[in-house]
């Protein structure tokens, strides 16, 4: 046992959960997990949503989340059982021996206190070393994690840096006192996939110069794949595989770990693009309060029953192009020609029909749905008011949509609360499909979602495209999404539309400096991949 | 959904219930009519008169009676269109935005930064203070407070993606405060409902007491505070029941209000973490 950092042995988690009209009852969220950590190892817990992945991750400091409860097992940690300490134990040992690394930095620091403060702020309660020592150690983390001016950076406030240095921020907080462990709770899932790698290979390197052990909790098995010398594959809070990142990745042996090693791989044909252009948007400009330029001089084509994927990152302006083509922001310059004939610029002036062909799914299908209306009314209130139908009839086409969306009619009278998120989705998909639209903009409906699903919902989106004729605008900043669904890509950086074509045009190099970075962040599921591209980065940069 | 009540909001929907029958079948259940002197001045409390006589010898337990029935009447009805209009203008103002929410928004504040006692007194001594009036003139000043509240509450459910996707689909104004705004606002009205039904209650005894409420020989709680006021010094405790029962009202429907409240802000029943 003394060779390994952290053991965990039957590890069972439970939680009470009071569900809206029934009797509050226990559920066990974790059964019979068990898994071994050495020293300087770095283990990958990978799963969807619900999997359980955070829930064993802070076991490993003997601690349960908002009514969660560990009932069951053995967690060893340095050859002792940390379930047997009491609170003052425990308190020694959180912060010292084992730390955490959260998912979201902005909501984890402290707005009101400078960084360098929350940094050593665990190192100094726990004596590790005196308040100058530990700045030091920080700024050398600081450096060692390639956070810019690394001397005076700690003296900033959260607000002042960008959300991959507050990360990696983060990462040098729970390097500093030297555990023996790091919890990463998912610390790139909520970053640009730009900065996810930087961010990433600032990890990797860290852990490898401070010899630190690692759990990686993660739902993306490629990014696992970089950075774990081992992957346990989770779902619905049992173990389903676990091995060397080699093997898990090249010769999955269960069911589920082969399917998400393969999620994405999503047959398509790439379609020729028409003369008649379903949507032109021509040399549109926006602007916010008429002040602040955030799209300029767009121009994209949609083909009748093809998809347009915009890319870009936070803050490039994709978004906002999805609210002018919807009128929700009339554009101050361009037009806009829908089936050849010229769109009305705001909302207000479109008539019923402009506004039924061209129908909307949002990313958050939760706050999509209003949570007083079942799903009938949901599906049914565009039947109702674009196509006058009512009673039986109306009834019947509901049913007939939701097994379109492979749901089937017994959802007719549920909730959005009810249903899952995959379902959820679905749902928003079935009442832009009621609108028999001509143009349906999708705008990030997938990135909320599990891997596995989300697959799901592609194939279905492609399925109706097939059936019903339809045209995708299809928001996103996942590459492998693109990949696997479009017929022409636009990718947008800052406003600007910095490369448009068909897909093939798209992804065939020359590329412009954006569009290369960007494809090139996009994680792969093969070994080195990480270490091949930072490389390169490098020698790039050198030879300039 | 109603497994739990809690002690407290039990006696507060039986005593609730208790003044509502009473209001609803007063002359059914008041042993004299609500004028007829019946006795002596201050008669004490007797078997033929429960709660003894009032400062004209009316039966002091009938009056009670029908003054329940005209104190919740008015204040129910005056509650009604104080929600109803201030419900309907701060949606409308939150949904619409703009100058109308500007005009509106502003127009409330300008009404607001008047004492409502001292505008309602105003206003009254002005007009004929019949019980339309009275209904209306408090229920107009407290929709203020329902306008703010609805405005500030629509004003969140706006933004939802579902309000957007429903402007996208083309509806009117009228579906997207009615069927997209107002179901999901419903909670947190209803708790303010019954606490705003208390005011009202407490805002027109005030204004009975000053003789600017209802009037002689109609019986209304705070009224009677004042009629029988003067036997206070006499030691007669006439003027102290319905005093009481203002205050009896008022805690049990805030009782009510209460657990309604903690209900619907109910922070269980969320997800776990996974």
């Amino acid at each position: 046992m003394a060779d390994n950092l952290l053991e965990i042995k039957g590890l069972k988690i439970e939680a009470t959960v009071y569900p809206p009209g029934e009797k509050a009852h226990d559920i066990t969220i974790v059964e019979d997990v068990c898994l071994k950590l050495k020293p300087g190892k770095v283990m990958g817990l990978i799963g969807e949503s619900g999997a359980g992945k955070s829930t064993i991750g802070l076991s490993a400091m003997a601690y349960g989340r908002g009514g969660v409860r560990i009932t069951g097992g053995e967690v060893f940690l340095n050859g002792r059982d940390i379930m047997k300490e009491n609170a003052a134990g425990l308190r020694k040992l959180r912060g010292k021996e084992v730390t955490y690394v959260a998912q979201s930095a902005a909501a984890a620091f402290n707005p009101a206190l400078r960084l360098m403060d929350q940094v050593i702020e665990a190192t100094l309660l726990h004596g590790v070393a005196s308040r100058s020592e530990a700045e030091e150690r920080a700024v050398d983390l600081f450096r060692a994690l390639g956070l810019p001016d690394p001397e005076n950076i700690g003296r900033r406030f959260p607000h002042q840096v960008s959300g991959g240095q507050l990360q990696r921020v983060m990462t040098a907080m729970a390097l500093c006192p030297h555990p023996d462990l790091i919890v990463f709770d998912e610390p790139t899932t909520a970053l640009d996939v730009t900065t996810q790698i930087d961010v990433l290979a600032a990890i990797k390197n860290a852990i490898r110069l401070t010899g630190v052990a690692a759990l990686y909790i993660t739902h993306d098995l490629a990014v696992v794949a970089q950075i774990s010398d081992e992957i346990l594959v989770l779902r619905n809070g049992n173990m389903v595989e676990q091995g060397t990142v080699k093997q898990i990745i090249e010769s999955p042996v269960e069911d589920y770990t082969k399917e998400l090693v393969s999620a994405h791989k999503i047959p398509h044909e790439e379609k020729k693009p028409t003369d008649n252009p379903v949507l032109r948007v021509q040399n549109v400009s926006a602007a916010y309060g008429g002040m602040v330029e955030v799209l300029s001089d767009i121009s994209v084509d949609i083909h009748p029953g093809q998809t347009l994927a915009v890319v870009g990152e936070s803050g490039s302006g994709k978004s906002t192009l999805a609210r002018v083509v919807t009128g929700l922001l009339p554009p101050i310059k361009g037009r806009i020609t829908f089936d050849g004939a010229d769109l009305p610029k705001a909302l207000a002036s479109r008539n019923l029909d402009e506004l039924r062909e061209l129908q909307m799914i949002y990313q958050m299908a939760d706050v999509a749905m209003n949570p007083r209306q079942t799903v009938g009314t949901i599906i049914g209130r565009p039947l109702e008011l674009y196509f006058g139908m009512r009673g039986a009839e109306k009834r019947a086409r509901v049913a007939e949509l939701l097994d379109q969306i492979e749901m089937g009619d017994g959802y007719i009278d549920r909730y959005p609360a009810e249903l899952s998120g995959g379902q959820k989705q679905r749902v928003c998909i079935a009442r832009s499909l009621a609108a028999k639209p001509k143009l349906i903009i999708c705008d990030e409906v997938t990135s909320a979602l599990d891997p596995l699903v989300a697959d799901g919902i592609l194939k279905l989106l492609l399925d109706l495209q097939k059936k019903e004729d339809v045209a995708y605008l299809f928001i996103t900043h996942d590459l492998a999404t693109v990949k696997a669904i479009a017929d022409s890509i636009a990718v947008m950086y800052q406003g600007k539309l910095v490369r448009y074509g068909s897909k093939t045009d798209v992804l065939t190099p020359p590329f412009d400096d954006y569009t290369d970075l960007l494809l090139s962040s996009v994680p792969e599921m093969k070994l080195g991949w990480l270490e091949e591209v930072t490389e390169h980065r490098k020698m790039e940069s050198a030879g300039h | 959904m109603f497994t739990r009540i809690p002690i407290s909001a039990i006696i507060g929907l039986f005593l609730t219930g208790g003044f509502l029958f009473v209001a609803i079948s007063a002359p059914l259940i008041a042993p004299y009519g609500m004028a007829e002197i019946v006795g002596d001045v201050w008669e004490p409390f007797s078997g033929e008169f429960w709660l003894g006589t009032d400062s004209l010898g009316r039966d002091l337990l009938s009056r009670m009676i029908f003054g329940a029935r005209t104190t919740i009447f008015i204040a129910a009805a005056a509650t009604a269109l104080s929600f109803t209009m201030g419900a309907i203008l701060g949606f409308t103002a939150a949904v619409t935005g703009g100058w109308v929410d500007q005009l509106m928004s502003r127009g409330v504040d300008l009404l607001m930064s008047i004492p409502t006692l001292i505008f309602a007194l105003v206003v009254l001594s002005v007009l004929p203070v019949t019980l339309l009036t009275l209904i209306v003139v408090m229920g107009v000043l407290d929709s203020t407070r329902v306008y703010r509240l609805s405005r500030a509450v629509a004003v969140d459910i706006n933004v939802m993606d579902y309000v957007e996707a429903a402007r996208l689909r083309g509806e009117k104004l009228g579906w997207i405060i009615f069927r997209e705004i107002l179901p999901n606002a419903l909670s947190p009205l209803v708790a303010e409902l019954g606490l705003r039904f208390i005011f009202a209650v407490l805002f027109l005894s005030a204004l009975s007491f000053l003789g600017l409420g209802v009037q002689p020989p109609e019986a209304d709680w705070g009224g009677m505070v004042k009629e029988n006021k003067d036997g206070i010094i006499f030691g007669i405790p006439a003027a102290l029941i319905p005093a009481f029962a203002i205050s009896a009202l008022a805690i049990s429907v805030n009782l009510v209000a209460d657990w309604i409240l903690n209900r619907t802000s109910d922070l269980k029943g969320g997800r776990g973490d996974g």
